[in-house]
């Protein structure tokens, strides 16, 4: 249970990662919170022959909210969500997601960027960014370029992102007061990898629907956004008849698989449960 | 041979100059170069938390770091608790509530709780399971472990008080 041997590179600046990126592209990876590359190397799933260590990169340490949304720096780690980082639903939605990843001292090393460049299908952070469409700012040696979350995720461990790429900032849209969020996740034990998991979001004026998210985690390749039933909850009003319908239709939505955690049957009735009460929390 | 590295680490107040491949674990590197065998390792996947200590104050996996990164930064481990003879008020507490059985996760679940508490010493007693929930104990059932961790909180903010 340890790492094989690797030369370990540890840049003072952004420019100098991107050269070292630029140079040894397929053979290296980027160590940020490590926690989920680290196990993976002890385990010698993952033997990168080179390590670029950015924790020194104080400028992709920050949250930053403008007009109209928070931007993430790479280095930004879970626990800085532990309570809201902005006012409002956003905020609210991050602080309560966060409590369901992983566990404590995971959080105190582990980012917010690691952990959508991981793409793990069943990581909140993923959940939260194709719910939220967010925006992905990768940087290379070559430039840069804005990649939306519904062309990041390509499945289980695989995003867009090129060998000499990094995940420098994640931007995701700020939410109006009038917003409310709701989040329900199942897993076995606290902390374990959810079996299944939902985001919702809601705008509501006068008691109709007037804008919706909806997304479910931890049962495909990647999370799904059920873009079908936002549309089809968008001028209905806000009741528990719709809440009922939606989480029936999302059970049907979506072909789980079944692995030793739980069968496919059971997926879908968890899809339903957490469509279910997600929906719930964000129209309550 | 393999690359060392010449790396400097500031580990309970004191200095310790190692050469270390990058690839050992900042647990490993406490044991075996520094001599610190209090922290313990179990499962070296990041799973059971025997190994937490803290870095710069935060509680981490020191088998989810290489030493190498620890460079610059402070380490604390379960050798740096006691005050001399004088335990700490959590080593005091899982003593008195029968908090440890075997006390081969104890290290950790003391650096956790020692962590935790700096950042908040209020915690609840939902706070405090929450936390606790990271580390796994096959002794004790957890009950004691949450009492012990409950009370020395008390005491702490106590003496903070006095």
């Amino acid at each position: 249970m340890k790492a094989a041997a690797f030369d370990y590179l540890r840049p003072a600046g952004l420019g100098e990662a991107l050269a070292l990126l630029a140079t040894h592209k397929d053979d290296c990876k980027i160590l940020a919170g490590g926690q989920s590359l680290v196990p993976a190397m002890n385990f010698r799933l993952a033997r990168p022959a080179i390590l670029i260590d950015i924790n020194d990169l104080d400028e992709l340490d920050y949250l930053r909210a403008d007009a109209d949304q928070l931007k993430i720096g790479a280095l930004t780690r879970h626990a800085a969500f532990h309570r809201p980082v902005v006012e409002g639903p956003l905020g609210t939605l991050l602080a309560k997601v966060v409590r369901h990843i992983a566990h404590y001292p995971i959080r105190q090393r582990g980012t917010f960027a690691g952990s959508l460049s991981h793409a793990d299908p069943a990581s909140e952070w993923c959940l939260v960014a194709t719910t939220l469409r967010a925006e992905m700012v990768a940087k290379s040696a070559r430039g840069e370029r804005v990649i939306a979350a519904s062309d990041f995720f390509h499945g289980t461990f695989t995003t867009a992102l090129e060998p000499d790429e990094i995940l420098a900032e994640i931007r995701l849209p700020l939410m109006t007061p009038d917003w409310r969020v709701g989040f329900y996740e199942f897993s076995r034990r606290a902390g374990d990898f959810a079996l299944g998991m939902a985001v919702a979001a809601t705008r509501v004026e006068d008691g109709t629907i007037r804008e919706a998210r909806l997304a479910v985690g931890g049962v495909a390749d990647r999370a799904i956004r059920l873009g079908l039933l936002e549309d089809q909850l968008v001028g209905k009003p806000a009741s528990l008849a719709i809440i009922d319908a939606i989480a029936r239709e999302a059970r049907g939505m979506i072909e789980p698989n079944g692995d030793i955690h739980a069968s496919p049957e059971y997926r879908r009735d968890l899809i339903a449960a957490s469509v279910k009460r997600a929906l719930t929390e964000a129209l309550a | 041979m393999p690359d060392k590295r010449d790396v400097t680490l500031a580990v309970n107040g004191k200095t310790y100059a190692v050469s270390i491949e990058p690839r050992r674990s900042l647990a490993n590197v406490l044991r075996d170069d520094c001599g610190l065998t209090g922290t313990h390792l179990g499962c070296e996947h990041g799973v059971c938390g025997a190994c937490t200590v803290l870095v710069n104050d935060k509680p981490v996996r020191s088998c989810l770091m290489f030493g190498v990164q620890a460079e610059g930064k402070t380490v604390r481990t379960v050798e740096g608790l006691a005050d001399g003879e004088t335990l700490h008020p959590l080593q005091q507490a899982f003593w008195e509530n029968h908090g440890l059985q075997c006390g081969f996760c104890t290290p950790g679940f003391l650096m956790l709780a020692a962590g935790a508490l700096q950042e908040n010493p209020d915690m609840s007693d939902d706070d405090i399971k929450d936390v606790l929930s990271s580390n796994l104990c096959r002794c004790t059932g957890y009950q004691n472990i949450v009492k012990a961790v409950r009370l020395a909180a008390r005491e702490m903010r106590a003496r903070a008080r006095a």
